[in-house]
């Protein structure tokens, strides 16, 4: 309160202990800390449910989700938790609080009590989210939401509108943050840290802000609509009324698309800064793998019905859809081979962050390919809707976002919490994890090419096989999340004492300059950046503290 | 200024607060309210959710006030990380227009979807005549961004009675402008029931009223504080915020006015009722 600010911060040793450190908290640690507790929680839940969707899919017939809708629940949910739960919360709640104002040289977030409450109306969504599973019959939508399917007819009980709510209050959340961030890469970068010197992950996560903060709020008023139209009798998405259910498409996929890169281009910059520690290597290319997460940003705004193919939409649009999306790939092809580059010539060094980023590139590259056969509208006519599209999506997006999360855990972790993790259980981690996902969702390429439907819980018997595998994969999968859960257990409780700076002469940017675990406070003497090149924040020494 | 002995930037970094957990608390309790509400529960169950919310409003932005005040932490480094704060947030809320915009030209607009109402307003809709009292309410409000306008610029120049009295008329046009669409809600010749063009027509002109409500509490206040002294001549961020938001709320009448009341009648064939 502003009274108590009248008092001397002087050693700050002032500030709230106990639960009120963590409820009142106007740090960036803290919060980001907090963003990354509620990931791992999220994680778990939305992980037992996939767990649980695979165990029905192992085999044909009904194993033991007899309730259909119920299925239909699990899917919905768990779509909804990780997106929204623990990708999003994790790569820029957590770790984009955490390293933004280090790694710029700014001693905090430009609105730390705004940053508080970006937190806590994530974690006021997630709540609802998990009370739409459970009071009335559960939202069985999917993800998208659409109507009719999610119109008061087909779902009557108040799931639906926990679902909006809970959209609602976390997508409140997101726009402030990304404000946020925003405000703070603009106004509060140290002296001499130029836009052009900014470690690529800060440019991630600004650029992630500004889809943010233009994309969630054309959800809100989708999903006001809905709310309306399912309470008070506006007939937006209701046929009957006048309306069109394809409207609720256009405007849900404007943001949708938009979502997906929210969630990928953090792991972009993620992946930079890893690779180019490990590599000892400053990124090959630092102006182009900057402006091509910018050129992303844009060109994601005009590509969205490419998710709508099949819904009628005329020849010249699904042509020009069609053109935009793989346009795309251009800026994306940059970045893949910016990277190679990178590690090319360098040396190496395969600790598990750099595991994980390489990983990440694997699973990026496959997702991408796989990204550009679906762009094609036509041949979309006969992928649309199977598990060709799951395997793609969670290759290109889901699995991949993982990989930068585990890669960044890995890689920050000593200096959050001054433990550094144990380096031998972390590569069995990363290789069961690994060839878990890819024996877990490749096969599912097959399985779509055969035709096999997504959001079913039964199938006949000619899918079986694959099926089979696929869950099995689940199962080696499920096996190296518990082990993270254990590396984490085990960093926190007996890992030895983390160096500020683990990485050697690769690892250049500003956070590794202050001790580890970071102090409370940092960059309370603002550090100035002196020459040098791009994106890394000294040119031939590492920077000074201001005179 | 104590605090600033420790520091060597021009930043504010702020005490801990209770008001984002008390705000989270409210968004809770006014979304189970009010879905309990939407499925028969009493109208009166978003009152607790209501409640709150107000008390954070008034808590955290007394506090930033204070701040304001203190003098020592609202810098000119944090003041313009404010406005650009500011600038995005209005930013958002035109994202915001623009799905009620889409769903309007998707339904009405058959050169951009082929499925939409060939007929618009569709039959049996008595729309507004738009140079009645839509237009009067144009004019209300393109005043009320001169007079807020005016306000400005006393200010600038450091007169600071005519910058109260300015904004006083802008509050009063505001109130003005929302009086004017109640009476002409209460006088709609179509029901909010009554299929696509009132969804359309209530959802975009009802939201830009809720703004008109909010920006005038807005100017208000910032009235009050400007009488109390609150603002200098180069220093008055709150104020700057509220005539951004008033002529952003004005921008967007514009396209209500040109887009809904003005192009969305073009098509009507009958004779209005008044
Ligand atoms: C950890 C291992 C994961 C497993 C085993 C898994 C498994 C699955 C399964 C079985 C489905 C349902 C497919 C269907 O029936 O149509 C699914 C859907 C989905 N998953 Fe995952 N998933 C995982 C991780 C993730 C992550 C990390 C994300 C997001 C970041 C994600 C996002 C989604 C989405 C958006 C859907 C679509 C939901 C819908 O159809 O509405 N998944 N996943
Ligand atoms: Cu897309």
């Amino acid at each position: 309160m502003a009274h108590g600010a009248a008092v001397a911060h002087g050693e700050h040793e002032h500030h709230p202990t106990g639960w009120k450190r963590w409820v009142y908290s106007t740090n960036h640690k803290d919060i980001g800390t907090m963003y990354i507790v509620l990931s791992m929680i999220a994680a778990l839940v939305g992980g037992l449910m996939s767990w649980a969707i695979r165990l029905e899919l192992a085999e044909p017939g009904i194993q033991f989700i007899h309730d259909t809708h119920f299925y239909n629940v699990l899917v919905t949910a768990h779509g909804f938790i990780m997106v929204f739960f623990v990708v999003m919360p994790a790569m820029i709640g957590g770790f984009g609080n955490w390293f933004v104002p280090l790694m710029i040289g700014a001693p905090d977030m430009a609105f730390p009590r705004m940053n508080n409450i970006s937190f806590w109306l994530t974690a006021a969504g997630f709540i609802l989210l998990m009370l739409s599973a459970v009071v009335g019959e559960g939202p069985g939508t999917g993800w998208t939401v659409y109507p009719p399917l999610s119109s008061i007819a087909f779902h009557p009980g108040p799931s639906v509108d926990f679902g909006i709510l809970a959209l609602h209050v976390a997508g409140a959340g997101s726009i402030l943050g990304a404000i946020n961030f925003i405000v703070t890469i603009f106004n509060m970068r140290a002296p001499g840290m130029t836009m052009h010197r900014m470690p690529l992950f800060v440019w991630s996560i600004l650029v992630t802000a500004f889809l943010l903060l233009l994309a969630l709020p054309v959800l809100a008023g989708a999903l006001t609509m809905l709310l309306t139209d399912r309470n008070f009798g506006t007939h937006f998405y209701e046929v009957a009324g006048g309306g069109d259910p394809l409207l609720w498409q256009h405007l849900f996929w404007f943001f949708g698309h938009p979502e997906v890169y929210i969630i990928i281009l953090p792991a972009f910059g993620i992946i930079s800064q890893i690779v180019s520690t490990f590599a000892k290597k400053p990124v090959f290319g630092y102006l182009g793998m900057a402006y091509a997460m910018v050129s992303i940003g844009v060109v994601g705004f005009v590509v969205w019905a490419h998710h709508m193919f099949m819904t009628g939409i005329g020849v010249n649009a699904r042509a020009y859809f069609t053109v935009a999306t793989l346009i795309i790939a251009v800026p994306t092809g940059i970045k893949i081979f910016s990277w190679l580059a990178t590690m090319w010539g360098g040396s190496i060094e395969f600790k598990a962050p750099m595991l994980y980023a390489m990983g990440f590139i694997w699973l990026f590259v496959m997702g991408g390919v796989t990204g550009v056969v679906l762009a094609n509208g036509g041949i979309d006519t006969a992928f649309h809707d199977t598990y060709y599209v799951v395997a793609h999506f969670h290759y290109v997006m889901a699995i991949a976002a993982i990989f930068a999360m585990f890669g960044a855990w890995y890689y920050w972790i000593g200096k959050m919490t001054g433990r550094q993790y144990p380096e031998g259980l972390a590569r069995v981690q990363f290789w069961v994890f690994f060839i878990g996902v890819n024996v877990l969702f490749f096969p599912q390429h097959f399985l779509g090419l055969a035709g096999m439907p997504r959001r079913i819980p039964d199938y006949p018997d000619v899918y079986a096989g694959w099926n089979f595998v696929s869950s099995i994969g689940a199962a080696i999968t499920m096996a190296g999340t518990l082990l993270f859960y254990y590396v984490v257990f085990h960093t926190l409780a007996s890992g030895r004492k983390a160096a500020s700076n683990p990485w050697g002469e690769g690892a250049t940017t500003l956070e590794w300059t202050v001790p580890s675990p970071a102090p409370f406070h940092t960059h309370e003497e603002m550090p100035v950046i002196a020459g040098g090149g791009h994106g890394h924040s000294h040119g031939h020494g590492m920077p000074r503290p201001a005179e | 200024m104590a605090s600033t002995a420790a520091k060597s930037h021009p930043y504010h970094m702020v005490d801990p607060s209770p008001w984002p957990a008390l705000g989270t608390l409210s968004a809770l309790t006014l979304a189970i309210g009010g879905i309990w509400y939407m499925h028969g529960g009493p109208l009166w169950g978003v009152a607790p959710g209501f409640l709150l919310l107000f008390a954070t409003f008034y808590f955290w932005w007394r506090d930033v006030v204070r701040e304001s005040r203190a003098g020592v932490f609202h810098t000119e480094a944090v003041n313009h990380g404010l406005r650009v704060g500011f600038l995005l947030f209005i930013a958002s809320e035109v994202m915001f227009f623009f799905a009620f915009f889409w769903a309007f030209f998707n339904a009405s607009a058959p050169l951009i979807n082929s499925a939409a109402h060939v007929k618009w307003p569709p039959e049996g809709i008595v729309p507004f005549y738009a140079w009645g009292l839509p237009f009067l309410n144009t004019l209300i409000l393109l005043t009320s961004g001169a007079t807020v306008t005016v306000a400005h610029h006393a200010f600038r120049l450091g007169d600071r009675e005519k910058m109260v009295f300015w904004t006083g008329v802008t509050v009063v046009l505001g109130a003005i402008f929302l009086a004017c669409q109640a009476f002409e809600y209460s006088h709609a010749a179509f029901g909010f029931k009554d299929g696509i063009y009132p969804s359309t027509f209530f959802m975009a002109t009802g939201f830009h009223g809720f703004h008109v409500f909010v920006g005038t509490c807005f100017l208000l206040v910032c009235f009050l504080r400007a009488r109390r002294g609150d603002f200098t001549p180069n220093k008055h961020v709150g104020f700057e915020a509220a005539a951004w938001y008033w002529h952003f709320v004005d921008v967007v009448w514009l396209f209500l006015f040109v887009v809904i009341y003005l192009w969305g009648s073009m098509g009507f064939t009958g004779t209005y009722g008044h």
